[in-house]
């Protein structure tokens, strides 16, 4: 009989999934509509999950056969995803009411995706990463495709569920040559065993689990699912897409490859400032043309992927406490953003036209300064925290003397500058032509209020984040 | 001397004042009435505090005075850091000193959303004070770009027919400019260590670094003087702004790129500079001669007095560039001279816009004879952009030429035709505005100067001519640090010489 592993470590993904087992029970046994109750229960269940997660950590531990890590670094990501699924499933129950699309899986999946979401940030062997990336994606899939009734939802999931799953098998695919190559799938002994250099074979298998993992945070040239799924999946949904999975992958993605692959860094490092050059290119000209909010947020976060990208390329310490920075500044800038969108409603129903902002000013004077906050702040313009996000990034870049890279960095957000002043310019500078709803949900205008907020005073207090940021990425060095 | 933080109060006073406006609701015109008279009380006293800044300034030294410092970016020697010296303090006073004029100036000639006009002007001076006291290169920064956002919204907002084209184009080439600065920053920050100014100043940067970054901070100011070919952005700026936006943008925003060249192109990069001495010398002629000639043509008043502001910076960078004492406190005192008389001039065009709605040239002619009074202070402003004896124009473009004199003679004579066109377009202009008969049936009726309008012009007259009449009490406290500045800077000419001499 074999001794028990030591759960501790796991404590928070254990309660998810508990809850998210109590969860779906408590919804089939109740006959009435519980969408609201189940929604809350999950939110609270992820609070408590948050308070757990740093409580779990406290040094580095590893438990199930080293499959499962928990450090400084997966504290600050969970911590991360936890907010961001929920903030952004409090966004979407007042949107499942009015659609009438309230149905208990909703808040059960979401709660099961970031189970998925966690288990990749602390997996610590390829096959356990497969394993949590799959959990997500298939609760994403789902998600997806929820409005079934709507032809470009159910569209969205599908092809959403084609390309996923192509990138999953590229995954395991590059997993399979590298556990061919150098005879383990576990990080630790991944990592003691380039020193000396890598066969061709493990190269190559590192470029197909990178390929797998652009695929998941949107990186080109592996984008092309982004914009059709961000305008077909409904609006929570996208919101929910925006950000946690997005910074599960990217958390994910620097695990693998400061860790196992750390040797490599020369290697992987110029795929990684080709990835991250073509996504700032790509998002920042590719936005320009979009009428379609939903869309333009799309390439926004192709682009804001670029420039996370680039601490990353850099791959020490400085870069990596970067990509975070900037993740957990993207997190609060884009839940804002997209409580703003679900907010826009013209006669009940949701409008995602940039046109249809004309004159928000007027009619929204608080929620209008809110946008144009967020906005402002995706631009890089100071003082507001989007700024201190590309501000680290490009620090740790000309500090190893990628300068290149990040005069490119610059002038795309220049040029990015350009489409995210074009929505204040509608909202401030065009006349009214069909008034949007007012009151549209307190909580909807609470998490406006909140994120708006913390984006425009983080100029005031930015020493928390950012040390506890660079604790994270010391974490992940082994300091 | 008082112990209080008086350079922070200055700072973010108009913040305060911004933030207790944004919470004024009710009747929108209860709402408008109380916005304007809570911007023009806090803009005063933001005045005040910074003329008290002045009394408790001390000529004698060249040190950063007035100093406040609090720890913001922890770890990484980055902090929030204010001071002035008699380069800044000046910058720091007519920013002051604009703000309230340009609230009292549009008190009946913005009439809609008038609580976000208000709103965008108090966190606009926060940024320009804000951006003349930082001693922290990265707090300099936030706050140099920061100004984008206010003056974006006050001239996509409240700007005339080609408002959006001119908004984004002011936003677009400014930031270009900037973000390659940053980058500049950063560099420096990993040279140094640090981003504190004072330490900056006394580092001396690797002589194979010093052009590239002297190249990034040069991109960012020469937009914002703005330089010629650079320059293309003011004209559309100006056209489209509404009249306060244009008094601030001519009155403090140009100053800005004169201001980094002092603080830090100069005495960080000496060596680069020197070396780049003469490119900044023959881009400020052409601009001086090339914009002149373009001034002559123009149909519109704004679009005159646009690139006729381009032209006198172009003195401005000639006198900073000559690192002499008499060119570069020329230039200072020119900078100061033009922030008021150029503000002083969109105003006069502001009144007549106001009254007729057209700053086209043609549609004006014999003012003289509805409105004399206008016509005096216009008149004034004239000859003080003219730079006659005895109003604050002279004493800055003389001293510009001194100083030019003493580098190259060639350089003065060019920039001296500047003396014969600027008065060839701005009396060109004043005829064909007030004198002449008064023709046209709309004209008939216009009115003269309002109480309000003449308590607008009235600190603007006295201003001009005690800088003309009196400068020493302007050139007296900016002495010590101007002579520390050029003693530094030629130490620095002397190391490298003396480097590569011995390299040979």
């Amino acid at each position: 009989m074999s001794e028990l592993p030591n759960f501790a470590p796991a404590l928070p993904e254990i309660f998810i999934a508990l809850s998210a087992i109590a969860l779906l029970l408590l919804g089939v046994f109740r006959k009435d509509d519980t969408t609201q109750g189940i929604s809350a229960l999950a939110i609270v269940a992820m609070l408590f999950a948050g308070l757990l997660v740093p409580a779990a950590a406290g040094g580095r531990s590893v438990t199930f056969g080293g499959m499962f890590v928990v450090d400084g670094f997966s504290v600050f990501a969970k911590i991360l995803v936890l907010l961001a699924s929920g903030f952004t499933l409090g966004m979407s129950v007042n949107w499942l009411v009015r659609e009438k699309l309230g149905r208990f899986e909703y808040p059960v999946l979401v709660l099961l995706a970031t189970l998925g979401m966690m288990l990749m940030i602390s997996a610590n062997n390829l096959i356990a990463l497969y394993l949590g990336l799959e959990l997500q994606s298939l609760a994403l899939y789902v998600l997806a495709a929820y409005q079934r009734d709507s032809g470009r939802a159910t569209e969205a999931g599908l092809k959403y569920f084609v390309l996923g799953s192509l990138a999953s098998g590229m995954l395991l695919y590059g997993s399979s040559l590298i556990y061919g190559f150098a005879g383990s799938t576990g990080f630790d002994a991944l990592a003691r065993s380039f020193s000396q250099g890598a066969p061709i074979g493990v190269i190559v298998g590192v470029v197909f689990v990178l390929a797998a993992i652009a695929f998941k945070i949107s990186a080109v040239p592996f984008h092309m699912w982004t914009p059709d799924v961000y305008e077909g999946a409904p609006t929570p949904v996208t919101a929910f897409f925006a950000v946690g999975p997005k910074i599960a992958a990217f958390a994910m993605l620097v695990r693998v490859m400061v860790g196992p692959f750390g040797d490599l860094t020369h290697q992987w490092s110029q795929v990684i400032v080709f990835i991250s050059i073509a996504s700032m290119v790509l998002g920042a000209f590719g936005a320009i043309a979009q009428n379609n909010i939903k869309r333009m947020m799309a390439y926004s976060s192709i682009g804001h992927v670029g420039y996370a990208l680039i601490g990353l390329a850099v791959g020490d310490q400085v870069g990596i406490r970067g990509v975070l920075v900037y993740l957990a500044i993207y997190l609060f800038m884009n839940v804002g953003t997209f409580a703003v969108i679900l907010s826009m409603r013209q006669k009940g129903r949701l409008m995602e036209g940039i046109d249809d902002l004309a004159g928000y000013s007027r009619s929204h004077p608080m929620t209008a300064v809110a946008l144009a906050v967020f906005m402002l702040s995706m631009a890089g313009i100071p003082p507001l925290a989007g700024f201190w996000g590309k501000f680290y990034v490009f620090m740790a870049a000309i500090d190893k003397g990628y300068v290149g890279l990040a005069i490119i960095g610059v002038v795309t957000s220049v040029v990015s500058a350009f489409y995210y002043l074009r929505i204040i310019k509608v909202m401030y500078f065009d006349e009214p032509v069909e008034v949007l709803d007012h009151g549209t949900g307190k909580g909807l205008s609470f998490i406006v209020a909140v994120n708006a907020v913390l984006v425009a005073l983080f100029i005031f207090a930015p020493s928390s984040l950012v040390s506890s940021a660079g604790t994270a990425a010391a974490a992940l060095f082994g300091g | 001397m008082i112990d209080w933080p008086l350079l922070s109060i200055t700072t973010f006073l108009p913040l305060l004042g911004a933030a207790f406006i944004l919470t004024i609701r009710g009747d929108a015109l209860v709402v408008a009435r109380n916005a304007r008279n809570v911007a023009l009380l806090t803009s005063l006293a933001t005045f005040l505090v910074s003329l008290l800044a002045w009394t408790n300034f001390n000529s004698g030294t060249a040190d950063f005075q007035l100093v406040d410092q609090a720890s913001w970016l922890p770890g990484f020697d980055i902090s929030y850091k204010v001071g002035v010296d008699g380069i800044s303090l000046f910058f720091v006073l007519l920013s002051t000193f604009l703000t309230p004029l340009c609230i009292l100036s549009a008190w009946e000639a913005v009439q809609v959303r008038v609580k976000e006009y208000m709103i965008s002007f108090l966190i606009l001076e926060t940024m320009m004070v804000g951006m003349f006291c930082a001693l922290d290169l990265v707090l300099f920064y936030v706050f140099f770009e920061g100004v984008l956002i206010p003056m974006f919204i006050i001239i996509g907002v409240w700007g005339g027919p080609r408002r959006v084209y001119a908004a984004f184009k002011f936003f677009l080439y400014t930031l270009l400019g900037s973000v390659l600065m940053l980058l500049a920053v950063l560099a420096m920050y990993f040279d140094a260590h640090t981003t504190d100014i004072q330490v900056l100043i006394a580092h001396s940067f690797p002589l194979g670094l010093q052009p590239w970054l002297w190249l990034a901070f040069f991109a960012s100011f020469a937009v914002k003087v703005p330089m010629w070919p650079l320059h293309t952005w003011l004209p559309d700026a100006h056209v489209e702004a509404p009249t306060a936006g244009s008094v601030i943008l001519a009155g403090v925003l140009l100053k800005m790129g004169g201001y980094g060249f002092l603080r830090f192109s100069l005495p960080m990069f000496p060596v680069a500079s020197h070396y780049f001495a003469p490119l900044v010398f023959t881009l400020s002629i052409v601009a001086v001669i090339y914009t002149s000639l373009v001034a002559l043509v123009q149909q519109d008043m704004k679009k005159l007095i646009a690139y006729s502001s381009v032209a006198h910076m172009g003195f401005v960078t000639i006198g900073v560039f000559t690192v002499q004492v008499q060119g570069v406190e020329g230039a200072i005192f020119q900078m100061l001279s033009h922030g008021v008389v150029s503000a002083a001039l969109f105003l006069c065009v502001g009144v007549v816009y106001d009254r007729m709605h057209t700053r086209e040239i043609n549609r004006y002619g014999g003012l003289a004879s509805r409105m004399p009074a206008y016509a005096v202070v216009f008149m004034l402003f004239t000859m003080a952009s003219i730079g006659l004896p005895g109003t604050s124009g002279f004493i800055g473009e003389f001293l510009v030429l001194m100083g030019a004199f003493q580098v190259n003679s060639w350089i003065s004579l060019f920039a001296a035709t500047g003396l014969i066109l600027g008065p060839s377009y701005m009396l060109y202009l004043y005829r064909r505005v007030i004198f002449g008969k008064l023709v046209r049936e709309d004209l008939k009726s216009i009115l003269d100067l309002s109480r309000r309008e003449i308590a607008v012009f009235v600190p603007l007259i006295l201003v001009v001519l005690w800088m003309g009449v009196y400068p020493s009490s302007f050139l007296g406290p900016m002495h010590a640090s101007v002579a520390k500045l050029i003693n530094d800077y030629q130490l620095a000419q002397t190391v490298a010489n003396s480097a590569s001499v011995a390299v040979r």
